[in-house]
């Protein structure tokens, strides 16, 4: 029992926040919300070439054969960050992939996920993340047992997202069938589930950096003669903030080393939940300039919002907990 | 990162489970706040002790298995789940005991430990004063220096189970000349049955004497009784706080138990859809304090001090078990105002938990001033 991150995972943070934080990230968020995607593709590579996407791949893939806790880690950078794109959709991707029968699909698609030439993409609701600008759209169609490779989506299509970055889009039916039979509905279970992990750490990520955004901005502005950081009910508020984000960060990283349904539900529901009671009082105490969309603290506060509807919101999250079988822990 | 228990882990908790499902009495005992409830966990605590399962991670010498943190962890997870009743020595354990461990000597290690361990002597936590609450370090009883000893005189108050406990510790004044409120205190201990003390039993909101106010007029307490050196009271009373408290005052075995419970009563009332959300963040809440608790153990075993994070620890457990214990009452519907239920007795308990141990006012500063780095401000 040593529930820690180790010295190597403690690096692999660093090294990507790092990058990450060279990277200049919030303009890259600003294009991507416009549907310009080159600056992106230059962060997509470099985190690729960090291994983000190799890190849950097989080592037969081109993957590193890590393990979800090195995801998590990452998941929560990108989120500190509010790195755009598929992310979390090519991990799931690729988890699906992983999971099926015929190893054909993994064979030919695997490779190019892990190094980073392709991104990826499905939809575990209606919509899917950037399927305009994703090389591989994964599709089961409901009440089917069948994996499509769907045309891309025009970007006519796109649907707003409260977070402008998260460009939504219904994913065209048909295309090449990849695969059929119940293994697939399998392989999507466990998608989900990796999915939903990675949503859970980037939340987590995001409420992170909103958190050591105020605290800085508190710690600066005056009012009354003082930083506004020294009244109590500001301190308290960010208190709350703190504590609600160190009790997610264990659910989540339990979640990560037992990857139950259950725990992966609850690993959602703790991270959103703090993320977004960050930004609201992130917005709160930045008074209006929190409010703008020039500001770069919007990058996280819409992203907060619409993390907690993605890959499965509070209700099924806390549904699936509830089903979860009773444990002696 | 690993959530694995050893091979020898895995053996103590089956032995302690069962143990515990063969000694575990079949009726919950009655309240400990009461005079009748107390004596009879003072029983259940000597019967723990005699087979050395009421502080498993002591040294053998006092009574304990040595079995770490990690393994204290697991018997609490063990010892709630198998419905056993509250410690009626909490206090002593959670907190006089890390204390003398860190600043007592050999002598009073020997002297106290083993008869707080069988529950033989229960221990008072006097602190609080009428005067000084939040604001501790303003607290006025003194101690006067006398042949071989000190004189102790003032006022403590909120002194939990002091109506029927045996001893108590707490912190006094012996330099009134200090330059600031924080120094000049002596930490020591003093019987609570010695000639010049007087208990007085407060009832709490349901009229049970769970605490009491102590009056001390010129009560002797001898050398052998001062924690640490003279004038060192609060630096000692701290330390020891900081560190071990926040992992040891609630264990998480006890909500994981209790959120068990919880879905149990949900799933009897029919689950009722109103009360899926609550039932589930209690099932949530306790997973997650169970893990942050494995986390800070972990830290604090690979030599990290765990001072102000403590406060993050107190702050959601106190919330947390006031919301459980809500959603059970709801959920009991017209039962729920009935004073006799465990339920009823557990939310009594739980609505003093953001006030005792540093109110969560106080922690949230903590919290903002010593991990946050907010700036002080007026307090
Ligand atoms: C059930 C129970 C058991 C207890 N057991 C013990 C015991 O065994 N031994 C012992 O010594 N004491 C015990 N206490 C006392 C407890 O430690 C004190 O009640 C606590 O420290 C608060 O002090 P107070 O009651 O004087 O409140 P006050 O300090 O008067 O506070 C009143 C209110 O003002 C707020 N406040 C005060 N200062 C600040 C500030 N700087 N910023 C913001 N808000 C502030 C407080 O948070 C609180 O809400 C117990 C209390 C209870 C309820």
């Amino acid at each position: 029992m040593r529930f820690v991150l180790d010295a190597g995972q403690r690096a692999f943070a660093d090294s990507l926040d790092a990058m990450l934080t060279a990277a200049g990230t919030p303009s890259v968020v600003r294009d991507w919300s416009r549907g310009e995607h080159a600056s992106g593709r230059t962060l997509w590579s470099r985190i690729a070439d960090a291994g983000v996407f190799a890190l849950t791949v097989p080592e037969e893939y081109g993957g590193l054969g890590a393990g979800p806790v090195e995801l998590v880690v990452a998941f929560v950078e990108l989120g500190r960050h509010a790195v755009p794109g598929p992310l979390v959709e090519t991990v799931a991707a690729a988890a699906l992939l992983t999971g099926l029968d015929d190893p054909g699909p993994a064979k030919r698609l695997l490779p190019v996920l892990a190094s980073g030439a392709s991104t990826a993409t499905l939809a575990p609701g209606p919509y899917a993340l950037d399927a305009d600008m994703a090389d591989v759209r994964l599709t089961t169609p409901p009440g089917t047992n069948d994996l499509y490779l769907a045309p891309p989506a025009g970007a006519a299509e796109v649907r707003r997202s409260l977070d402008p970055a998260r460009r939504l889009f219904p994913l065209p039916p048909g295309g090449e069938l990849l695969a059929s039979g119940p293994q697939v509905a399998v392989a999507a279970g466990h998608a989900l589930a990796r999915g939903r992990l990675a949503t859970a750490a980037q939340a987590l990520g995001v409420g992170l950096a909103l958190l050591d955004r105020t605290v800085r901005y508190v710690g600066q502005r005056s009012q009354f003669g003082v930083p506004v950081g020294s009244f109590q009910a500001v301190k308290h508020r960010l208190a709350d903030a703190k504590i609600a984000l160190e009790f997610a960060r264990a659910v989540l990283f339990g979640a990560a080393l037992t990857t139950t349904a259950a725990d992966v539900a609850a690993a959602k529901v703790t991270a959103c939940e703090a993320a977004y009671t960050t930004a609201r009082a992130a917005l709160q105490l930045h008074g209006a300039i929190g409010y703008t969309a020039e500001y770069d603290l919007s990058l996280w506060l819409t992203k907060a919002r619409a993390l907690r509807t993605a890959w499965g919101g509070p209700r099924e999250c806390r549904a699936l907990v509830l089903s979860g079988r009773d444990r002696r822990w | 990162m690993d959530l694995a228990f050893t091979e020898e882990e895995k053996a103590f908790r089956a032995e302690a489970r069962a143990w515990l499902t063969a000694h575990v009495p079949g009726s919950p005992l009655p309240s400990l706040e009461t005079a009748e409830g107390f004596a009879a966990h003072r029983t259940w605590e000597a019967e723990l002790a005699a087979e050395r399962w009421s502080v498993v991670n002591w040294p053998a010498r006092y009574g304990g298995r040595e079995t770490g943190l990690i393994g204290w962890l697991a018997f609490e997870e063990e010892y709630w789940a198998a419905g056993a009743p509250g410690r009626v020595g909490q206090n002593g354990i959670s907190l006089l005991a890390p204390t003398l461990f860190d600043h007592g000597t050999e002598e009073q290690r020997a002297r106290v430990l083993p008869p707080m361990a069988t529950g033989e002597v229960v221990w008072a936590q006097a602190w609080s004063e009428p005067e000084a609450g939040s604001d501790l370090a303003s607290l006025r009883s003194r101690a006067v220096r006398t042949d071989g000893g000190w004189r102790v005189s003032g006022q403590k108050t909120w002194s939990s189970r002091a109506a029927f406990a045996d001893r108590a510790f707490g912190l006094f004044r012996s330099d009134p000349e200090a330059s600031k409120p924080h120094q000049g205190l002596t930490y020591l201990m003093f019987d609570l049955r010695a000639p010049g003390v007087t208990v007085r039993p407060i009832g709490r909101l349901d009229g049970k004497p769970a605490f009491a106010e102590l009056f001390l007029d010129e009560v002797f307490v001898p050398d052998r009784d001062v924690i640490g050196e003279p004038g060192e009271g609060w630096r000692i009373a701290m330390s020891a706080a900081g560190n071990e408290r926040g992992l040891m005052l609630r264990s998480p075995g006890r909500f994981l138990a209790a959120a068990d419970r919880l879905r149990g009563l949900w799933r009897q009332q029919g689950s009722p859809p109103s009360a899926h959300d609550r039932v589930a963040d209690a099932v949530i809440g306790a997973r997650a304090y169970q893990l942050f608790t494995y986390a800070a153990a972990s830290r604090f075993l690979e030599g990290a001090s765990l001072g102000p994070e403590s406060s993050l620890n107190k702050v959601f457990w106190s919330e947390y078990d006031i919301a459980l214990h809500e959603t059970a009452l709801d959920l009991l519907g017209d039962e729920g105002e009935s004073a006799d239920s465990d339920w009823a007795e557990g939310y009594v308990f739980s609505l003093a938990g953001p006030i005792y141990a540093g109110t969560n006012e106080i922690q949230r500063d903590i919290v903002a001033e010593r991990l946050l780095g907010l700036p002080k401000g007026r307090r």
